[in-house]
């Protein structure tokens, strides 16, 4: 046995591609399945979430302007990280109650399912766009474009997947995204949020929060500057407190789909744009 | 009836005399709720008298509905759904759709001259834009009801139920059809409530449905006011809301359904930026600044309402706009001269007048041409507003009438900042000569609807609808197959 002392991480927040303590100073405690205590993780406030949302709408117009290619590269390059990672993933997962294949299984979908999903990034488009065959002497046609900053709230009961499958199909379309980790196994976000900062993504396309789901919730659902808002769980109160305060700014409410792989996910975070123009000379 | 004078630009005088359109629009005396195939009279007996706006005088009687009525017409819808409409083969269910537009083309003047009747619109708007388009729409979509399962890689379209369905009084038939047509396609029923100052033509549809023998409780149409429409929003026996209307409304609408899991789609307000770059053709322009804002006297949510133009250009052409504005024909709907109809009732008419008083109030210029107005009815002046400020309420809010407010810019950084600034984002114009410029600034419009080098284009293949607090979904083309079917994946 080696005498040496390991060095724990600081579990703190992603925002504007940096690790942020909470302004508020406030941590909670996170203990393992055992009770044994793992870690102080960052308790987000308003401020917190509205610092996320600013970084989120300055990243914005970059993100969306640059080529699907571009963003599939990038995000492709999320799974190589993710994949050189493999074996920290896995030991977090137990960490936070996984059974050892239960933990392998779902950091291997996961990096596949980066894979899947960054090969979208330059395909949905042909996909979901169309050439409008009108009847009149125009060329017409429809394209879809992000809808802008999306709130994304992850499921409580997956760590690492869960969160990844909300996440994917709105950043590969050219959205930002503030997410919201899961309360009860916060760590393989803030870790995923290390695997995102090391992947060329430019600083405020993603940006994770950990906190409690209760304070914040009614804030991101209300917050004028979000478009659409991500809801992962289940629980029929949340759905309605989300869906009354999103009314305040017509936000898109999206709820996940049977096939988590469904390309019609990125949709739901598209806008479609139709431009006409004359034929003549 | 008078002749109408029209100063023309050269300084010679052209009278036009009265070209009424005299098609018999076969309006009944008075109007039952048409609920599972057959015309039946309201629950608590209540009728609403509906005007004709130029006129200000009565033109029928339409039954309203009560909650009653609403759920007698679910129920209706609900069966219909179960036991006939989502069981039929797409092909036949197309063959019905394609009645209907077949009919709706065979009547298509007595549709026209009922809809300028009762909305007050130009007649040549009627029988040129909304009865065709609402046509187009129904042959359009009949033809999706047998080709669903090619539409959707690597997913089943399923329909989603019974539809409840609520539209403004702009273009009431035309709303009507691109409600409708969409919903059938894909095998759902519905629930129609047409605006309450303008259901003549949702009504003589119904009639149509009638004689085009679809099955019972397919279509239900239901006129009233605010309280019926809310009573249909509600109903726990709808699946799906489709509303065209008021961003404040489509706001309360989604509030309404939070909790319910039913799905909805939201067309609402605009605040449209007509962009003008110094190297646009300008006489071109010029025709189009009119037809954004004055088509269908600016009640439009698409319209043109605010004009922005880059500064080498400004005088020249607010020059010539107030020339061609002059030239504009404002009176009789039924007249094949008139530009500009009537205002569609006495509270839209109050709301824009109170709109333009504030604009004054905040101190911008207002100009005015000085036309005759006929004395009985609802009427206004196309009005253009200079010195306009981003803040003035007339910049922000949606007026819904025929109002233009006019701002000069210098950089395109400058027009794209200006048009994305407000809440809406329903559509856009732009105007250059240059293509390369028209992608560059297109692009960077947060609108759902972009029109280069023209304006107010509909199409029933081309998807409508807006970004932000415009609304959310699209009606029109492939897009707008989405808003009514659930996909069932297969992969």
């Amino acid at each position: 046995m080696s005498s040496r002392v390991p060095v724990l991480k600081t579990y703190k927040l992603y925002i504007g591609g940096e690790f942020p303590r909470s302004e508020s100073g406030r941590s909670f405690d996170y203990d393992d399945a055992r009770g044994r205590h793992i870690a102080n993780v960052a308790l987000a406030s308003r401020k917190d979430f509205r610092n996320a949302v600013v970084a989120a709408r300055s990243a914005f117009p970059k993100w969306a302007a640059r080529s699907g290619y571009n963003r599939g590269q990038i995000l492709y390059r999320v799974g190589e990280m993710l994949e050189g990672r493999r074996e920290q993933f896995i030991a977090e997962l137990r960490q936070q109650g996984a059974g050892i294949a239960e933990a392998r299984r779902e950091v291997e979908q996961t990096i596949d399912r980066v894979v899947y999903f960054a090969g979208w990034a330059d395909k949905y488009q042909q996909l979901f766009s169309t050439v409008n065959p009108v009847a009149s002497s125009h060329f017409v046609f429809s394209v879809p474009e992000p809808t802008g900053v999306v709130a994304v709230i992850a499921p409580q009961e997956s760590a690492l997947l869960g969160l990844v499958n909300l996440l994917m199909p709105v950043i590969l379309g050219g959205n930002t995204a503030v997410a919201l980790a899961s309360e009860k196994k916060p760590l393989s976000a803030i870790t995923f949020a290390e695997v995102l900062a090391t992947s060329d993504l430019p600083a405020g396309v993603v940006n994770i929060l950990t906190g409690s789901r209760k304070e914040l919730l009614p804030h991101i659902a209300g917050h004028m500057d979000v478009n659409a808002i991500v809801y992962g769980d289940e629980d029929g109160a949340e759905e309605k407190l989300i869906q009354e305060q999103a009314s305040l700014n017509l936000k898109r409410v999206v709820r996940p789909r049977a096939n988590p792989e469904s390309p019609y996910l990125i949709l739901d975070t598209q806008e479609i744009k139709t431009t006409w123009h004359p034929v003549g000379l | 009836m008078s002749t109408t004078s029209v100063a023309s630009s050269t300084g010679l005088n052209w009278t036009y005399a009265p070209a009424p359109e005299t098609a018999d629009p076969k309006i009944r005396s008075r109007y039952e709720l048409f609920i599972d195939g057959r015309f039946v009279p309201p629950a608590e007996g209540q009728y609403r008298t509906i005007l004709n706006p130029a006129t200000a005088e009565p033109l029928t009687e339409v039954a309203e509905a009560g909650a009653a009525d609403i759920d007698r017409a679910v129920k209706a819808a609900r069966r219909a759904y179960e036991k006939v409409w989502s069981r039929m083969p797409g092909r036949e269910r197309g063959k019905y759709i394609y009645r209907i537009a077949r009919l709706l083309q065979e009547r298509a003047r007595e549709f026209a001259v009922a809809e300028s009747k009762n909305g007050g619109k130009p007649i040549r708007e009627s029988r040129d834009t909304d009865i065709p388009l609402s046509v187009a729409h129904f042959f359009y979509y009949a033809g999706w009801a047998d080709k669903l399962n090619y539409a959707f890689p690597g997913a089943r379209a399923r329909p989603v139920g019974v539809c409840g369905q609520v539209i403004p009084w702009n273009f009431p038939l035309l709303m009507a059809a691109w409600k409708i047509a969409p919903a059938l396609a894909t095998g759902n029923t519905v629930v129609l409530k047409p605006a309450e100052t303008t259901p003549v033509t949702s009504l003589k549809l119904a009639e149509l449905i009638q004689e085009a023998d679809l099955p019972p409780g397919v279509v239900n149409i239901v006129p009233g006011g605010r309280p019926t429409g809310a009573a249909l929003v509600q109903h726990p026996g709808v699946d799906k809301i489709a509303f065209t209307g008021s961003t404040a409304v489509g706001k309360w609408i989604m509030k309404a359904l939070a909790g319910t899991r039913k799905k909805y789609t939201l067309e609402l307000g605009g605040k449209a930026a007509n962009i003008i770059f110094e190297d646009a053709a300008i006489d071109q322009a010029v025709e189009g600044i009119i037809n954004a804002i004055f088509f269908n006297q600016g009640h439009v949510c698409c319209a043109g309402s605010r004009l922005l133009v880059q500064e080498g250009v400004a005088e020249i052409l607010i020059t010539k706009l107030k020339q061609r504005i002059r030239t504009l024909i404002i009176g009789d709907p039924l007249d094949k001269n008139t530009d500009i109809g009537a205002i569609n009732s006495r509270e839209q008419l109050n709301r824009i007048e109170s709109l333009v008083a504030s604009g004054r109030e905040e101190g911008a210029e207002i100009w005015q041409p000085d036309c005759p107005l006929p004395e009985k009815g609802f009427w206004y002046r196309p009005t253009l507003f200079t010195n306009v400020s981003q803040a003035h309420r007339i910049a922000q809010e949606e007026i819904f009438g025929p109002v233009l407010t006019i701002q000069t810019f210098r950089t395109p950084e400058e027009a794209i900042e200006r048009a994305n600034n407000t809440p809406y984002g329903l559509s856009d114009g732009v105007w250059t000569d240059k293509g390369a410029k028209i992608f560059k600034v297109t692009r960077q419009l947060r609108a759902g609807v972009i029109w280069a080098n023209t304006f107010n284009k509909f199409d029933p293949t081309s998807p409508f609808g807006g970004y932000k607090e415009s609304g959310m979904g699209r009606e029109g083309g492939w897009h707008g197959l989405l808003p009514y079917v659930e996909l069932e994946e297969t992969a």
